[in-house]
């Protein structure tokens, strides 16, 4: 195939402004599916991704465009997902790409993850082209969105496709765009191989399926490859591209393709998105760049609510983890809650992703602890160590100083709010960075905020202070030092360890009031009074108290209808079985879910 | 001969009130003489099927027994005596609202045999009466109670409700004082449950949670009120000379309802009619609760076509073989619900193993936490521990 008729982009957006619903329509137009093939969104194949609307996992595509020049295109059109906890896995897709398609949604102009992800687009060298989606809106404003982009982007906007992808309405533009405005691939096919993995699967027959650009060189089926990061070796089984939904193999992948090989492969963690694929034989001289391991940021406890089935959630867990490099899991006990894990995630979203997916694939019902981002504890002995597991924090005593995980956060916010999303970043302890006003009546915040401030409930936060109007991206910034404690609770006057959160020293108090105020609720009332506590080290802080039960009696006589009474203790005992025992205190699970929303009210 | 005891269901009311989930409901006379029939049909059947018993209670309930007219009543009774033995001392019992009730009717009531009324009164205060959409007043009660006693019966129960809307320690006083005055033999207390399928739940279900959640209600009592009127019932009525023998029931004299003490001790009985419970060989069967397909079985069984049948009698509607965890665990739910509670050698000879061999820690537990005391070879509850008997009792029910 002639390296100059191949197009590999991706599309990029915001969340809502059309990515997955153009990609569809494009993959329609070049008819290489007829429409009662096509479901709607293509390309998010994850159940769960369709009802969410979000793409969790990169895809690929490769389809065959007839342009008005009368050639045949080859467009290998990359998925990206489009939240920030994945945004390692963006970057590696965009690499994969020569060239990317910005969405901007005709209504709502450019958000602040627009701009997040152009600039890693355009970081990557890749060539944008502009198009404004939802054109078909009442309240869509094309004329304002192109000043934007040519203002704030610094992207030639005039000429750029107005469209609708629901519709359909001008997607050959598109098309045309991609043609004549994105460049072709080069790269030398007989050169040593250069193949970028971008993502893999796993598949129960084949083995993991690694999605890969060849940069350099060709990639055959019975070659000996090495992954230059973590040199690992395989021989090559299968190459191939991505039909719409399904694999097609073929002999070789050259320099400017994108698809996929198989080698017998079985642990995704040997194939790790980032890395660079090279021959035994021949290797090339230097990996691709910007590969990096990822870590996980967010940290909590998974338990099986039934204790039973722990060997089933541990079977959950390592078939995840085939298809998941990022998701960490190791076994951890609790007091409280008995045999469970302890799991690392990319963000929050990842951590809700992983959770419904556990619940709803595996049948699984979960118990999940507070999340947690990893701490830095410094020891008087010199030491250090990152901390994962409030519970596991050292006696006070011990430990020298403490830090916590920052981040950079960009939010761009309509000047009605800005004071409402300054009160915000305050109170979640943010420093201020600056301000800058991108229109007359939009600005763009910086603040710096501690990571454990928003792994929360920050994004919803966000959106009621603004009504919806503001956006929020944020990156990485490293550890700052930090007055934090452990806030226990002592439910009955015994340490509930799951329950054990750490937090920032002047918000503790208010944090375990509110934590005493929320367990009472939801802990049923006992045959005894229940004291809840909540204490800094053995200071007790706030305190709430479950009135006993003083009356429960089962009265009715049924004419002798025991089965009926004894349905009626049974449904009792029941009950108290989707409780865990703490001491002689039945707690309901939710309980332990419930220091997630402290923030509802 | 085996002593057993018999339930015979009567599933008619002049009006459904308004908490009520028994099986009963209005019918016309056509069909309470087309039901007596089916019932006395199924009386000869059950009789058949269980030669050599002798019959040591009778107890009619409803429904509204008494609402039946007087030859239908005699007619179910005389069936009764036809098929079975009778002990000459058998207490024979039937429910009765105020107002179903005449002097001809009682005349007829004590000269078939029935010894024991049981008069459903629930409150003397007319607003209750009303709210509970009872058929009566006050005043017809203190006409149905003179009528009763002037009849000759000298073994009568007074049914009271406590717990319900509104209700307030002055106005469940009255109750009391007004029922004490009269010295019924025997007074059962019962808290007002808001039952699915109800009226009552409709209106109530939201208040009923919150007072389940120890919440402030609307109306209903709160959990904490309700306990003072628990509590106030209970110490009124053993001051007027009540002693409690069971969670909801007083007596005087030691005129308790040998019949339903007879639930909580296991004794053998069979139920007739739509609905009813029997145990009998630590079986427990229930009866359909269809009352049209109920007749049938009765009309094609005097037609001579026994139906045939997939549980071991045609009128039942679910039969289950009692194991010996399932005998142990009612043996203690049920035994217990009595103040004087349980035997240990009882518990030994029916099951041929210590009761702490089965039940050690739980017992041990309930002690500690003063739910439960020891005495003299029984183990029984303490006030306390019937307060809350509900979460008690259920922690006897075993593991699987």
């Amino acid at each position: 195939m002639d390296q100059s008729k191949i197009r590999n982009f991706c599309i990029v957006a915001h969340i809502d402004h059309g990515k997955s619903t153009l990609a569809d329509r494009i993959i329609q137009m070049t008819g290489t599916l007829t429409d009662r093939e096509m479901q709607a969104q293509v390309l998010d194949n994850m159940d769960l991704e369709r009802e969410r609307g979000i793409t969790i996992k990169s895809q690929a595509v490769r389809i065959i465009y007839k342009a008005d020049d009368g050639q045949e295109y080859i467009f290998n059109l990359i998925d990206t997902p489009g939240h920030v906890d994945f945004n390692y896995e963006v970057s590696r897709s965009l690499a994969a790409c020569d060239g990317a398609i910005l969405v901007v949604d005709a209504a709502q102009g450019i958000e602040a993850q627009t701009l997040a992800n152009v600039y890693l687009a355009l970081d990557h060298d890749l060539d944008v082209i502009p198009v404004i989606n939802k054109i078909d809106l009442p309240s869509a404003d094309p004329e304002h969105v192109i000043e934007e982009i040519e203002d704030i982007i610094g992207l030639e906007a005039q000429d750029a496709p107005q469209i609708s992808a629901k519709t359909g309405l001008n997607i050959h533009d598109v098309l045309e765009a991609i043609v004549h405005q994105l460049p072709a691939p080069n790269g030398d096919v007989k050169a040593p191989l250069q193949a970028l993995i971008f993502d893999s699967l796993y598949d129960p027959y084949k083995g993991v399926i690694v999605f890969c650009r060849v940069k350099e060189g060709t990639l055959k089926v019975g070659d000996k490859v090495r992954m230059m990061a973590t040199n690992a070796e395989f021989d090559v089984v299968e190459v191939g591209y991505f039909g719409a939904g399904q694999f097609i193999p073929c002999d070789e992948l050259p320099a400017g393709m994108v698809g996929y090989m198989t080698a017998s492969i079985k642990n995704v963690r040997d194939t790790r998105v980032g890395d660079t694929i090279t021959h035994v034989n021949r290797p090339a001289a230097e990996p691709l760049p910007g590969y990096k391991k990822v870590n996980p940021m967010v940290y909590c406890g998974l338990y099986p609510a039934d204790g039973a089935k722990y060997p089933d959630l541990r079977d959950a867990l390592e078939k995840l983890q085939l298809n998941d490099a990022a998701l960490q899991f190791e076994p951890e006990t609790s007091i409280a809650l008995g045999f469970g894990f302890r799991c690392g995630f990319l963000g929050l979203l990842h951590l809700e992703i992983i959770q419904e997916r556990l619940e709803r694939e595996y049948n699984l019902d979960l118990v999940t602890t507070a999340p947690s981002v990893v701490y830095r504890v410094h020891k008087t002995d010199g030491t250090m160590i990152e901390l994962t597991n409030p519970s596991n924090l050292p006696d006070p005593s011990e430990i020298d100083y403490m830090e916590e995980p920052m981040v950079d956060a960009e939010i761009m916010v309509t000047s009605e709010f800005i004071g409402a999303i300054m009160d915000l970043c305050q109170e979640r302890r943010g420093q201020y960075i600056s301000m800058e006003y991108i229109e007359e009546t939009r600005a763009l915040i910086k603040y710096t905020l501690p990571l454990n401030e928003i792994i929360y409930d920050f994004f919803d936060a966000l959106k009621s202070r603004s009504r919806g109007y503001a956006s929020f991206d944020y990156e990485m910034k490293g550890y700052q030092k930090s007055e934090l404690v452990k806030l226990d609770i002592l439910i009955n006057k015994e340490e509930v360890d799951a329950l054990s959160f750490i937090v920032f020293s002047g918000t503790a108090y208010e944090r375990g009031r509110k934590m005493c105020e929320k367990l009472k609720d939801e802990i049923p009332r006992h045959l005894f009074e229940i004291p809840i506590q909540a204490a800094v080290g053995s200071k007790v802080i706030a305190r709430e108290t479950v009135k006993a039960m003083r009356k429960d009696v089962l009265a009715k006589c049924y004419g002798g209808d025991i089965s009926r009474k004894k349905k009626l203790l049974e449904k009792q005992k029941e009950g108290k079985k989707r409780m865990r025992q703490v001491g002689n205190v039945e707690i309901p699970q939710a309980a332990f879910m419930s220091v997630l929303k402290l923030d509802e009210d | 001969m085996n002593p057993i005891e018999l339930y015979i269901h009567i599933p008619f009311c002049v009006k459904k009130c308004l908490y009520c989930d028994f099986l009963s409901g209005v019918f016309d006379e056509k069909m309470q003489r087309r039901y007596t029939a089916a019932l006395c049909t199924e009386i000869k059947y059950v009789a058949a099927t269980h030669p050599n018993c002798i019959i040591s209670t009778i107890y009619v309930g409803g429904g509204t027994p008494s609402w039946l007219s007087e030859d239908l009543m005699d007619a179910i009774i005389t069936t009764v005596k036809e098929c079975f033995k009778i002990d000459p001392l058998a207490e024979i019992s039937v429910e009765c609202n105020p107002g179903t009730l005449s002097a001809e009717k009682l005349n007829v009531y004590r000269s078939i045999g029935i010894n024991r009324l049981s008069i459903g009164l629930q409150s003397a205060n007319d607003d209750e009466l009303k709210e509970l959409g009872r058929i009566h007043d006050y005043n017809r009660f203190l006409h149905t109670f003179d009528l009763v006693r002037k009849a000759g019966f000298d073994n009568v129960n007074v049914d009271i409700m406590t717990g319900l809307p509104h209700q307030n320690v002055a106005k469940l006083e009255k109750t009391l004082n007004a029922v004490t005055m009269l010295r019924p033999e025997h007074i059962s207390a019962y808290s007002l449950i808001i039952e699915k399928g109800t009226p009552f739940y409709e209106k109530y279900r939201f208040d009923a949670v919150k007072q389940q959640a120890g919440m402030e209600t609307e109306e209903l009592p709160t959990d904490e009120e309700a306990y003072r009127l628990y509590k106030f019932t209970m110490d009124y009525l053993e001051n007027k000379g009540y002693k409690r023998y069971e969670i909801s029931n007083y007596a005087r004299n030691g005129k308790i309802c040998r019949h339903n003490v007879g639930y909580w001790d296991r004794v053998p009985y069979l139920g007739v009619g739509l609905g009813s419970a029997s145990l009998f060989d630590n079986v427990r069967t229930t009866n359909l609760r269809d009352i049209y397909k109920y007749v049938e079985i009765s009309e094609a069984i005097e037609n001579g076509t026994i139906p045939s049948a997939e549980l071991s009698s045609p009128y039942f509607d679910s039969e289950e073989q009692l194991s010996k965890k399932d005998a142990m665990e009612e043996f203690m739910f049920l035994g217990l619900r009595k103040i004087d509670g349980v035997a240990r050698s009882d518990f030994f000879q029916m099951f041929g193993i210590d009761i702490e061999a089965i039940y050690g820690p739980i017992i041990t537990a309930l002690r500690n936490q003063g739910f439960m005391e020891a005495k003299e070879g029984r183990l029984y509850l303490t006030d306390i521990g019937i307060d809350v008997s509900n979460q008690v009792l259920s922690k006897f029910l075993l593991d699987k």
